[in-house]
C-alpha cells in the first residue's frame, strides 16, 4: 500500500487540491456577478466570525511543529488572531497545519484526520517538507502533503519562520474573507482556468481516481 | 476518493491489514507487536461497534472482573511528544500492557546521506533530532574528523562547547515547557518558549537559522561568531539564572507537580543500563555517566562542572536533573565566554577545508582547492568510526563507513530516544494511564531522532 | 574470535556469526564488564561474501572503554543469533536492522518492521535498493 508512484507515472498532485473546499469560491459564478465583495451581511458576519477564530488542530510532525509552538510564544502570539486554542481532536478544528516531514507510514493518519474534520475546513502546509518534500527526496518521504489533502496555503521554509507562518494564517483569513473581501474575481477567473488546463492534461491519466490507488 | 463520502477515502484499519500482508509475505506469524496493532484496529466502524458489543457480552458482570480495553494512543495525539503511538492495553485506569509503535516520522535521513557528499549530509543529519541540531551534527562532524586524523583548532573547539551547551539550555526548555503542558502546567510552556526565542535569536545570529543550524564543519566552524554575539550571550546568561529560579518557583515545591510526578516511572538502574538508556534518565536513577565527563570531547576537559545525578529515578528526579543542567549550562557557557581562545575557526587542511575567500584572489593552489572541494568534495580514507557526544538526551553516537570516496557509504546515527524509548514499556507498566504521560514527558523522546 | 585490531584508536574485534552470542556474554560477564550496548548497526558490502556486518558497539560503564563487536551475517539469507537475551536495549536496535537489511535475528521476542509501513516490500538501506522519491526537473541534484 505504498504511495510511491511507479518509475514512469506522471506526478499528480491531488485532484481535491483543485476542488477546494473554500466555501467562498464553491460558486464562482454567484460571486462574480456580485463583482468581488461580500454583499449580504450574512456571509460578512459569517466570514469574519470564521476568520476570528480559526482553530488549528494539533498536527505537528516535526520540527516545523517546534515553530508552529512559537507562534504561540509570548513573542509572537497567535492568540492575537484568535488561532491560539489547539484542539486535541480534530472535530472540533477548522484548520490542519500540516507542520512537518510526511511520511509514507504517516499518510493515511493525515487522511484520517482530515477527514474528521468537519466542513468548513482549511489546511496550511508549513515548511518545505509538507509543500514539496524539502530537503529529502527519497522512499519515505512523500513529496508533499497535497499528494493526500488539498491545501490552501504553502508556508515555504525550513522551518519557516514563525512569522511566516503568521502570514500564512493572515492569507488564509483573507482567503477566507476577514474584512469582507473575497478573493478578487480575476483569482477566481485563474483558479478556474488552471483547473481547465489541469483537467485536460490529465483526462487521459492512467492513474484515476485518486493518489492513493 | 470523493468529498461526499469520507468513509471510503481510507479504510480505517491500514496498518493491522498492513501488519498481517507483512507478516504472511515473509512467512511467519504475527509478532506481539504486530498483534497489538491489529488489535486495537476495526476495519470500518460497523466493525468497531460490533467488536465492542461482543466484547461487552463477554464481559462478567462480578466486580473486578475485567475485559482489557485495548485503545490507541495514536500518532496524532497532543500529548505523544510527536508522532509517538502508543497501543495500551487498560484494566480500569491501570496500564496493563503498553506497546509503542514508532517509524511515523521514518524519513530516511541515512539513506539520504549515502547520496550526498561529506559535506551536504551535514544539512540531513541535522534535521534528525530537531531539537538538538547541533548535538546531531557534532558528532557526525567528530566521526567525520576522526577517520580524517584531523586537529581541531582550539577556538574552534569551544565555539562547539558553547553552541552544544546553548543547544542544551534550549531543548531543555523545551522539555520543561512541554511537559508542563501535558501536565497541565500551562503557564510554564510561555515562560520557557519566552527564552527559546531569545536563544533561537543567537542561534540565527551565529548560523543564519533559528533550527537545523549547519554551522559545524568537518574541521571547525562554517564561520567565526558574529560581532555582538558575545555580549548578546553574556547579557542573556546573566538573567538566566533567575529565569531558572522561576521556573522552579512554579513547579519544584508545586504540590500538584510533585504528586504527578514523584513516584512515577521507576525501574531498577541495572535495567535501565541493560535497556542502553543514557542521559538524564540514566543519572535520575543514580549512574552519573555523562559522557562530556568520562570521555571528554572538543574541550571539555577544560570546563568545571558537575554532573548532576539524583537516585530518586522517577519522573520527578528527571526534572530536577534537566533543570540543573540547564544551570550548569550556563556555568559551562559563562567559562567558555570568558576563556575563548583567539585562532582561526576552522582548520587549515585545504584538502578538506574550503580557504578563505581572499585568497582565491591570489593563490591559484586556493581555487584549485575550492574547486575541487565545491564539485567533488573532498575524499575520505577508507575505514570505520564511531563517535559519542552527550546530546541532551543521552549518548548521541555516529558510525560512519567510509569507502575512501567523496560520499560515505554508511552513516547511522544512534540516537539517544530511539534507545531511551524502549524503556517506556517497563516504565508504564502497572501504572495508570496518566502516569503514562508523565513517562512519556519525562523520557524527553525526540521522534525525529527515533524514526530517523 | 577471528581478529582483533585498532583503528583511530577505537578497538574493534571481529567474530564469526555462530559464535556471536558466545562473544557478547564474554564481554559483558568478562573483566571489562561492558555492560552498556551503545547500538547495533550493519553496513551492506555486496561485494563481500559475508555482505552484511553487523556492529555492536559496546561500553564498559566501570573501565570507561569501548569497544567494536563485529560479524558477517550471511549473504542471500542473513542471519544471526539475537543478543537480547544479554542485553535487554538490542530489541529495537535488531528491530531497526531487520527492517533495513533484511538480516533475521534468532531469539529475538519481537521481529517485526519498526521504521517502515509494515507491509513495505524490501529492505531499504541495501545497497541495491533504489533511493527512491521523485525525480526533480531542472537539476541532477539528488
Amino acid at each position: 500500500m505504498a504511495l510511491i508512484p511507479p518509475p514512469g507515472a506522471p506526478i499528480r498532485r491531488s485532484p481535491r487540491t483543485d476542488d477546494a473546499i473554500d466555501w467562498d469560491l464553491r460558486d464562482p459564478e454567484a460571486l462574480e456577478a456580485s463583482r468581488g465583495i461580500l454583499t449580504t451581511t450574512v456571509e460578512k458576519a459569517i466570514a469574519w466570525a470564521q476568520t476570528s477564530a480559526i482553530w488549528p488542530a494539533t498536527f505537528g510532525l516535526a520540527c516545523c511543529s517546534i515553530e508552529m509552538m512559537h507562534t504561540l510564544s509570548p513573542r509572537l502570539d497567535m492568540g492575537r488572531f484568535g488561532a491560539e486554542y489547539f484542539r486535541g481532536t480534530p472535530r472540533q478544528a477548522d484548520l490542519m497545519i500540516v507542520a512537518g516531514r510526511l511520511t509514507q507510514k504517516m499518510a493515511p493518519v493525515v487522511r484520517h484526520i482530515y477527514d474528521q474534520m468537519l466542513e468548513p475546513k482549511w489546511v496550511i502546509s508549513m515548511g518545505a517538507c509538507a509543500s514539496t518534500g524539502g530537503v529529502f527526496n527519497n522512499y519515505a518521504v512523500l513529496q508533499g502533503c497535497d499528494k493526500v489533502i488539498p491545501v490552501d496555503v504553502y508556508v515555504p521554509g525550513c522551518p519557516p519562520r514563525p512569522e511566516s507562518l503568521m502570514e500564512g494564517i493572515d492569507i488564509l483569513r483573507k482567503k477566507i474573507g476577514a474584512n469582507g473581501q473575497v478573493p478578487s474575481s480575476e483569482l477566481i477567473a485563474a483558479r478556474r482556468a488552471e483547473r481547465a488546463e489541469w483537467d485536460a492534461q490529465h483526462a487521459s491519466d492512467a492513474l484515476k481516481g485518486g493518489p492513493a490507488n | 476518493m470523493s468529498t461526499t463520502d469520507p468513509l471510503s477515502a481510507f479504510p480505517l484499519a491500514m496498518e493491522g491489514r498492513e501488519a498481517v500482508e507483512g507478516a504472511t509475505r515473509e512467512g511467519r506469524p504475527l509478532t506481539p507487536t504486530e498483534r497489538a496493532i491489529a488489535a486495537v484496529e476495526a476495519y470500518t466502524p460497523a466493525e468497531a461497534a460490533e467488536r465492542t458489543l461482543r466484547n461487552e457480552m463477554l464481559a462478567d458482570s462480578r466486580p473486578g472482573s475485567r475485559q482489557p480495553l485495548i485503545i490507541n494512543m495514536g500518532p496524532n495525539h497532543p500529548s505523544t511528544h510527536g508522532v509517538l503511538r502508543v497501543i495500551v492495553e487498560l484494566d480500569g485506569e491501570v496500564v496493563r500492557e503498553v506497546v509503542p509503535v514508532v517509524g511515523y516520522l521514518h524519513t530516511g535521513i541515512e539513506k539520504q546521506c549515502e547520496n550526498k557528499t561529506w559535506w551536504q549530509a551535514i544539512t540531513c543529519v541535522t534535521r534528525m533530532d530537531y531539537l538538538a541540531p547541533f548535538a546531531n551534527i557534532h558528532s557526525y562532524v567528530l566521526a567525520v574528523e576522526k577517520l580524517l586524523d584531523m586537529q581541531i583548532p582550539a577556538r574552534a573547539e569551544w565555539i562547539r562547547v558553547l553552541l552544544s551547551e546553548l543547544n542544551r539550555l534550549a531543548s531543555h526548555l523545551v522539555f520543561l515547557g512541554t511537559s508542563g503542558l501535558e501536565m497541565g502546567a500551562m503557564s510554564i510552556f510561555f515562560y520557557c518558549y519566552r527564552e527559546r526565542d531569545e536563544v533561537l535569536d543567537m542561534f540565527e545570529m551565529v548560523s543564519g537559522e533559528r533550527m537545523n543550524h549547519r554551522y559545524f564543519q568537518v574541521g571547525g566552524c562554517a564561520q567565526d561568531i558574529p560581532e555582538g554575539f558575545l555580549e548578546r550571550l553574556t547579557k542573556f546568561l546573566k538573567e538566566m539564572p533567575g529565569r531558572i529560579d522561576e521556573y522552579e518557583a512554579l513547579l519544584t515545591n508545586n504540590p500538584i507537580w510533585i504528586d504527578r510526578m514523584k513516584g512515577i516511572g521507576i525501574i531498577p538502574a541495572e535495567q535501565l543500563l541493560g535497556l542502553g538508556v543514557t542521559g538524564p534518565t540514566l543519572r535520575a536513577a543514580g549512574i552519573g555517566l555523562d559522557l562530556r565527563k568520562s570521555e571528554p570531547y572538543s574541550g571539555y576537559e577544560h570546563f568545571q562542572f558537575d554532573v548532576p545525578t539524583e537516585i530518586a529515578g522517577d519522573c520527578y528526579a528527571r526534572y530536577l536533573v534537566r533543570v540543573r543542567e540547564m544551570r550548569e549550562s550556563v556555568k559551562i557557557m559563562q567559562q567558555a565566554i570568558d576563556g575563548l581562545p583567539e585562532g582561526p575557526f576552522i582548520s587549515d587542511d585545504r584538502k578538506v577545508v574550503l580557504p578563505p575567500r581572499e585568497e582565491l584572489a591570489y593563490s591559484m593552489e586556493a581555487l584549485i582547492h575550492h574547486f575541487k572541494l565545491v564539485t567533488e568534495g573532498f575524499k575520505v580514507p577508507a575505514g570505520e568510526a564511531y563517535a559519542t557526544i552527550e546530546s541532551p538526551r543521552g549518548e548521541m553516537g555516529c558510525y560512519v563507513v567510509s569507502d575512501g570516496g567523496p560520499k560515505p557509504y554508511r552513516v547511522h546515527m544512534r540516537d539517544p530516544s530511539f534507545v531511551n524509548l524502549q524503556a517506556l514499556r517497563p516504565l508504564a507498566k502497572g501504572g495508570y494511564l496518566a502516569d503514562l504521560i508523565a513517562v512519556i514527558a519525562s523520557l524527553d523522546p525526540v521522534m525525529g531522532g527515533v524514526d530517523r | 574470535m577471528v581478529q582483533e585490531f585498532e583503528d583511530h584508536g577505537e578497538l574493534t574485534v571481529e567474530v564469526r556469526a555462530d559464535r556471536i552470542l558466545e562473544a557478547a556474554r564474554a564481554l559483558k560477564n568478562g573483566p571489562s564488564q561492558f555492560t552498556l550496548l551503545s547500538g547495533v548497526t550493519c553496513a551492506d558490502f555486496p561485494d563481500e561474501p559475508g555482505r552484511f556486518r553487523l556492529a555492536y558497539h559496546l561500553r564498559s560503564v566501570q573501565t570507561g572503554g569501548r569497544v567494536r563487536l563485529r560479524a558477517w551475517a550471511g549473504g542471500l539469507d542473513p542471519q544471526i543469533d539475537s543478543v537480547t537475551s544479554v542485553w535487554p536495549g538490542a530489541d529495537w536496535q535488531e528491530r531497526e536492522v531487520f527492517d533495513q537489511f533484511g538480516v533475521r535475528f534468532h531469539g529475538h521476542p519481537d521481529l517485526c518492521r519498526i521504521l517502515n509501513p509494515l507491509d513495505w516490500d524490501g529492505h531499504p538501506l541495501r545497497r541495491d535498493y533504489p533511493i527512491g522519491g521523485e525525480e526533480v526537473q531542472f537539476t541532477d541534484a539528488v
